[in-house]
């Protein structure tokens, strides 16, 4: 037992526990903030797999721009308060659910963990986002293309279908 | 390397059954789209773990877990819009009462 599997283990829990509470907290906004620090976790092992710019890359989306979205759509619908009881927060279905989600997790752990994988120890090159900068307008330039617009349109549709229509408008565009 | 392969595999199974259990379990709109969140890191954190042990010189494995993400950004972007945009509609974004197809 090294330093480093303590880190790992720390994240690792740091992780999982959050991500737990952040599907079974009865709060949405604790929810938001649970899952902020889930995928801070999760920013953490990238870190430790030595993929230092994808560890970046999360921060910013997700721990930055994902979880403001995600606050203000909790704030934007009143976190569901005024149309729920605190005990309804789950369906009639959520012990269905569990079954399901524990019957998957069984056969993940008892399938993923134990097959041979051909592990390969090698460093990783020092030029590693170098590397990957080439490849995004090298090898991988047209799935880069296709990425962008396919941002261009997520933001035009986001801002189509959200933005608030006045008086009048339904029937001009009717 | 220190650590074995199987730990981030672990970690990364049980992140995505969290993430399913709040897909299945919330009624809440937004909570089933954390639960999306959730299962999504779970699938990159396994994409960038196989890199790392499998193949770490090439750079391959790394673009596959950036492009996941830019793809989860766009799916939160549009869903939580969506769900506003519902919310505007109808005043409440429990997912068993958003039935408007059905009646």
């Amino acid at each position: 037992m090294t330093l480093t599997h303590i880190i790992f283990i720390v994240f690792a829990a740091i992780t999982l526990l959050s991500a737990l509470f952040c599907v079974t907290t009865r709060n949405m906004f604790h929810a938001a903030l649970y899952l902020v620090i889930s995928l801070f976790g999760v920013a953490a092992t990238f870190a430790m797999l030595d993929a230092s710019f994808l560890a970046a890359a999360q921060l910013i989306v997700y721990v930055g721009a994902v979880a403001i979205l995600i606050i203000f759509a909790v704030m934007l619908t009143r976190g569901g308060a005024g149309s729920l009881p605190a005990k309804q927060q789950f369906n009639t279905q959520a012990g269905l659910a569990a079954v399901v989600t524990v019957v998957t997790l069984f056969i993940l752990l008892r399938v993923v963990p134990f097959f041979n994988y051909p592990v390969q120890v090698a460093a990783v090159p020092i030029d590693i986002v170098e590397q990957l900068g080439q490849a995004l307008v090298g090898d991988f330039v047209l799935p880069f293309e296709v990425a962008s617009v396919l941002l261009l349109a997520a933001l035009i549709g986001a801002i189509y279908i959200a933005r608030e229509r006045r008086k009048g408008e339904e029937v001009e565009e009717g | 390397m220190a650590i074995p392969l199987s730990w981030y595999l672990i970690v990364a199974a049980v992140l995505f059954c969290i993430g399913i259990y709040g897909v299945l379990a919330r009624r809440n709109a937004v909570g089933i789209l954390m639960g999306v969140e959730l299962m999504l890191n779970a699938v990159n954190i396994n994409l960038v773990a196989f890199w790392r042990y499998l193949n770490p010189t090439d750079v391959s494995g790394q673009a596959f877990a950036l492009f996941v993400l830019v793809v989860a950004a766009a799916e939160a972007v549009v869903g939580l819009a969506l769900i506003i945009s519902v919310y505007r509609n109808r005043g409440d974004i429990d997912a068993e009462n958003i039935n408007l197809l059905k009646q």
